[in-house]
């Protein structure tokens, strides 16, 4: 019989070494994981607070919408509204797990399985995370945008770097670009090139050149439309970025501002992509390392109840006329995916040869797994994976809610053998980031007339943006571009439904 | 692989406490109007303790673009009886809750605790005490520190490198301290001498300026500076309060608790704004006494009444301890405004006479019985008498509270911070 890494709920540090230690045989000999070097830190709960505030990062620049998290986070966290956390995992290299001091041994077991090996493996291996984050130079950069803000406040004032932040948080979800572009992120020396930027700038800047005449202005209107949007870059459905290049009137630390808040935003957007895998990942390899630990006895009954306790409770789902619904909890859905991908491995049924006939039988549950993590995000994966057997489990059902339709939202496929396939592709689609946000493009700018701004957005089954959001989006928007902005909603048949136009504030003084 | 366990739990907590200061600085407007709006509900002990303040989330609002209404589609776990092809009722209990965006209640208030700093601070942000225009170099605790120059000896931190740069600088000129450039020079020259004995003088020069060099400190102790500090007085504006309440058998319960209200905001502002303000707590029946704040607040008392009692002792108090060219001087009357009719006559006199002259301000609260309807039969001996002396010129403000709920409103009145017009009182 092997030691047992504790008794009881207490912890100290030598304790957290020893189950990192048995973790970590588990989660590499048995499960085959690749990890980032681990870094476990211990926080209080108002250093938990601080680090939903900042959106989990150990130092982000200051600015007084993280206040207000915070107060709203520890108001109702003080009433208990709200539970914390058990942990926070950091995608950086090492990648650094928060855990809570008032976790019993147990929870501490699981929170290092759960996060210090499952997220990082995902962190590590996922396609999505590979090609737009960079974990090593993540908090370099923060660190750098903590005090490139700070010095810009310094020379600038608040008032102003607030205003630019206010606008570029506004536009955040939309600065982000889609598609894999030229090169991978490199947060290092996107760094540096910040200062070397700066640096060119203010060598080769020389007044004379602003008295040189110019030669006869080539006539704008000359450019042809299709020549004209080519040399803006347009279409561009990365807001951020078209600011940054292209508007008119702003400085430069105005742009790198821009820069650091669409590279923060940039940095996230696989986390949005990848949440039911990512959690599923997570949950996963931490129910396989317990379960590991408990037959080895390296754990007891009782901690193993507990821990069986707080499992349940995460990937507990509610139904949808459940008070507690919230839409599906990722958790659940993505653990028992990776539990029905196992079984569809090792134990298929007819059906399940029917489906997937690449995995069904194939023996090897974690190589398939390994694979699926690797090159899946949550729309492909549940595309692929989600079995029949899984949604007849959930009891899942599709309703199409049209306002046109006066009897009522319609039922439109249920978890039968007609109903399967319209099922998963309906959830799948749920789960598209990319239809989830509003499509909104930058289309041409008015060169030759009063340089409008003109955006399009792409409205799909009718679903239009709330009016006044709108209006405050693009009140910062026009602030930023300094001319009018106009946004019109089109629909599939290119027949416009709406049309905004807003004009920038005039500045507070002298720009 | 290498695994670091950090214990993060000892680094100084409040990280996050410039966001929420910026925050606060933000939603000041906002923050205020519900501190005062809750501070009318509570009870008076508590209103300073902070605590839970709820402000339209309004202008804290952050903006996305986010979409809503048109058709929707989604997918829900748990049917229990629907087939496919089936209609749900819209509003009944078949239809699934709103799937918006998690943001939601936009319209909602936003609710968030308060430090007691934070919120006594912002209660009583644009509050002060009129006219503190009397100031005098008072004897203890108003020292500053300003720069005076340059001294030899002081502590490590205070040394002035540029100074003693400078001192060491001219020091080696006047000393003929060699250069380094000087030596170099000389020894190249050794280096590519032939003659033996020129060489020999050379290397004998060099050995001279070396140990002269030697000699001669690049630094010396002697040409440390410090920079000196000396301690100047500040000339503090003392104040005193003088709270006069009547306690006499006329008052009802419900008078007094407003009449003790009033100076339980009174004595906390004063508390909090003015370190060098003192407060003499007087209550009077037909006869007046000075108390300690305790008494003041809890002690019962009961009697007749003669507000001259309680006007005579404040001018006894002020002649005794509160000389009037030295000291601001400040009183709050809380009456009902019932005084026996001899007494009139008196109270004026000594308040015309005595009273007036050497106040900065003087304040009178007249409280009465809740429902209010009683103020309008006719005015109290003490309003009449007060309001007659105030149209005659005097430093006097007057107020009417019959409800608790008044009862900040007029002291934030009588207190609030004025510009320019302080003559402007009638």
């Amino acid at each position: 019989m092997t030691e047992r890494l504790f008794e009881g709920a207490d912890w100290d540090f030598r304790t957290l070494q020893r189950i990192h230690d048995a973790c970590e045989e588990v989660a590499t000999k048995d499960l085959g994981l690749d990890v980032y070097p681990n870094q476990i830190e211990v926080i209080t709960a108002e250093q938990m607070l601080d680090a939903y505030s900042s959106v989990g990062m150990p130092l982000f620049y200051k600015h007084w919408s993280f206040g207000k998290h915070f107060a709203f986070h520890e108001a109702s966290y003080r009433k208990g509204l709200m539970g914390l956390a058990y942990e926070i995992v950091i995608n950086s290299s090492p990648c650094i797990s928060y855990l809570m001091e008032e976790n019993t041994a147990t929870m501490q077991t699981l929170v290092i399985a759960h996060a210090a090996f499952g997220h990082n493996h995902f962190f590590k291996n996922n396609y999505l995370f590979k090609q737009w984050t960079d974990a090593e130079g993540i908090l370099d950069y923060l660190d750098f945008a903590k005090n490139y803000v700070a010095s810009c406040e310094e020379r600038f004032g608040r008032v102003e770097v607030e205003r630019t932040l206010d606008a570029a948080h506004a536009l955040m979800s939309h600065g982000i670009d889609r598609y894999p572009g030229k090169k991978k992120l490199d947060l290092r020396a996107e760094e540096k090139r910040a200062g070397r930027r700066r640096q060119h700038e203010e060598e080769v800047f020389n007044d004379l050149w602003r008295t040189v005449p110019k030669g006869a202005a080539k006539s704008r209107s000359a450019l042809s439309i299709e020549r004209r949007r080519k040399l803006l870059g347009l279409p561009q459905e990365n807001l951020l970025y078209f600011l940054e290049k292209s508007a008119p009137r702003l400085a430069p630390w105005q742009r790198e501002l821009l820069r650091i808040v669409r590279h923060i935003a940039q940095y996230f957007y696989p986390q949005s992509q990848t949440k039911v895998m990512n959690e599923g990942t997570a949950t996963y390899v931490h129910y396989r390392i317990m379960s590991t630990l408990h037959r080895q006895g390296r754990i007891t009954d009782g901690n193993f109840l507990e821990f069986l306790q707080s499992h349940t409770n995460v990937v507990f789902q509610p139904e949808f006329d459940d008070q507690r619904f919230s839409g599906f909890n990722p958790y659940a859905l993505g653990f028992a995916m990776m539990q029905d991908i196992e079984r569809i491995v090792t134990r298929p049924e007819d059906e399940d040869r029917e489906w997937f006939p690449d995995i069904a039988g194939k023996n090897d549950v974690m190589g398939v797994l390994r694979d699926v993590w690797a090159n899946y995000r949550d729309e492909s994966f549940i595309g692929q994976f989600l079995s029949p057997k899984l949604m007849r489990h959930f009891r899942m059902f599709h309703l199409h809610d049209d306002p046109e339709e006066r009897a009522g939202i319609r039922v439109d496929a249920i978890h039968d053998e007609r109903g399967f396939r319209r099922v998963r592709r309906e959830l799948a689609r749920q789960h598209d980031v990319g239809f989830i946000d509003a499509n909104i493009e930058v289309v041409d700018v008015d060169l030759s007339g009063d340089r409008r701004l003109i955006l399009h957005h792409h409205v799909i089954k009718g679903s239009q943006l709330n009016e006044t959001d709108a209006k405050r989006v693009l009140q910062h928007l026009a602030d930023l571009w300094t001319y009018d902005v106009s946004l019109i909603e089109v629909d599939a048949n290119d027949k416009v439904m709406r049309e905004y136009v807003v004009s920038p504030r005039p500045l507070p003084a002298a720009a | 692989m290498a695994i670091h366990i950090i214990d993060r739990r000892l680094n100084p907590g409040g990280k996050s406490l410039e966001n929420r200061q910026r925050f606060l600085r933000r939603a000041k407007s906002l923050v205020q109007g519900a501190v005062k709006k809750t501070s009318q509900e509570r009870d008076i002990k508590d209103v300073l303790e902070g605590g839970e303040v709820s402000i339209p989330l309004d202008g804290m609002h952050e903006p996305r673009f986010r979409r809503e209404g048109g058709t929707r589609d989604m997918v829900l776990p748990g049917n229990k009886k629907f087939i496919e092809g089936d209609y749900l009722p819209r509003s009944g209990q078949g239809s699934a809750k709103d799937s918006g965006p998690g943001e939601g209640d936009s319209e909602d208030a936003f609710r968030f605790v308060l430090s007691r700093d934070e919120f006594v601070d912002l209660f009583l942000d644009d509050l002060e005490l009129p006219d503190l225009a009397k100031r005098k170099i008072a004897e203890t605790e108003s020292e500053g520190v300003q720069r005076a120059g340059y001294t030899t000896s002081g502590s490590p931190a205070n040394i002035s490198i540029s100074r003693t740069v400078q001192l060491a600088l001219a020091r080696r000129i006047a000393l003929r301290r060699p250069r380094k450039s000087e030596m170099d020079e000389l020894e190249a020259q050794i280096a590519e001498c032939i003659d033996e004995e020129k060489r020999a003088e050379l290397v004998a020069e060099f050995e001279k300026l070396k140990a002269k060099s030697k000699r001669i400190p690049f630094i010396d102790p002697l040409d440390i500076r410090y920079r000196r500090f000396e301690t100047v007085p500040k000339p503090v504006a003392q104040a005193v309060m003088f709270c006069l309440m009547d306690v006499s058998g006329s008052m009802s319960e419900h008078m007094k608790d407003l009449a003790k209200r009033f100076y339980m905001l009174l004595y906390v502002f004063l508390k909090r704004r003015y370190k060098h303000v003192e407060i003499v707590f007087i209550r009077h029946t037909d006869r007046a006494e000075e108390v300690d704040e305790q008494t003041f607040f809890y002690g019962p008392a009961s009697g007749g009444t003669l507000v001259s009692s309680a006007l005579q002792a404040m001018s006894d108090i002020v002649r005794e301890r509160f000389n009037p060219s030295d000291w601001n001087i400040y009183a709050a009357q809380a009456s009902d405004g019932d005084n026996s009719y001899s007494d009139g006559e008196l109270a004026g006199m000594l308040l015309t006479e005595k009273i007036l002259p050497v106040c900065q301000f003087f304040a009178y609260l007249e409280v009465g019985e809740s429902g209010g309807s009683a103020f309008d039969l006719s005015d109290s001996s003490l309003w009449t008498l007060y309001d007659r002396l105030r149209n005659s010129g005097a430093p006097l403000s007057m107020r009417k509270v019959s409800e608790r709920s008044e009862i900040f409103p007029v002291f934030h009145d009588l207190f609030q911070r004025r510009e320019t017009q302080e003559k402007a009182a009638p």
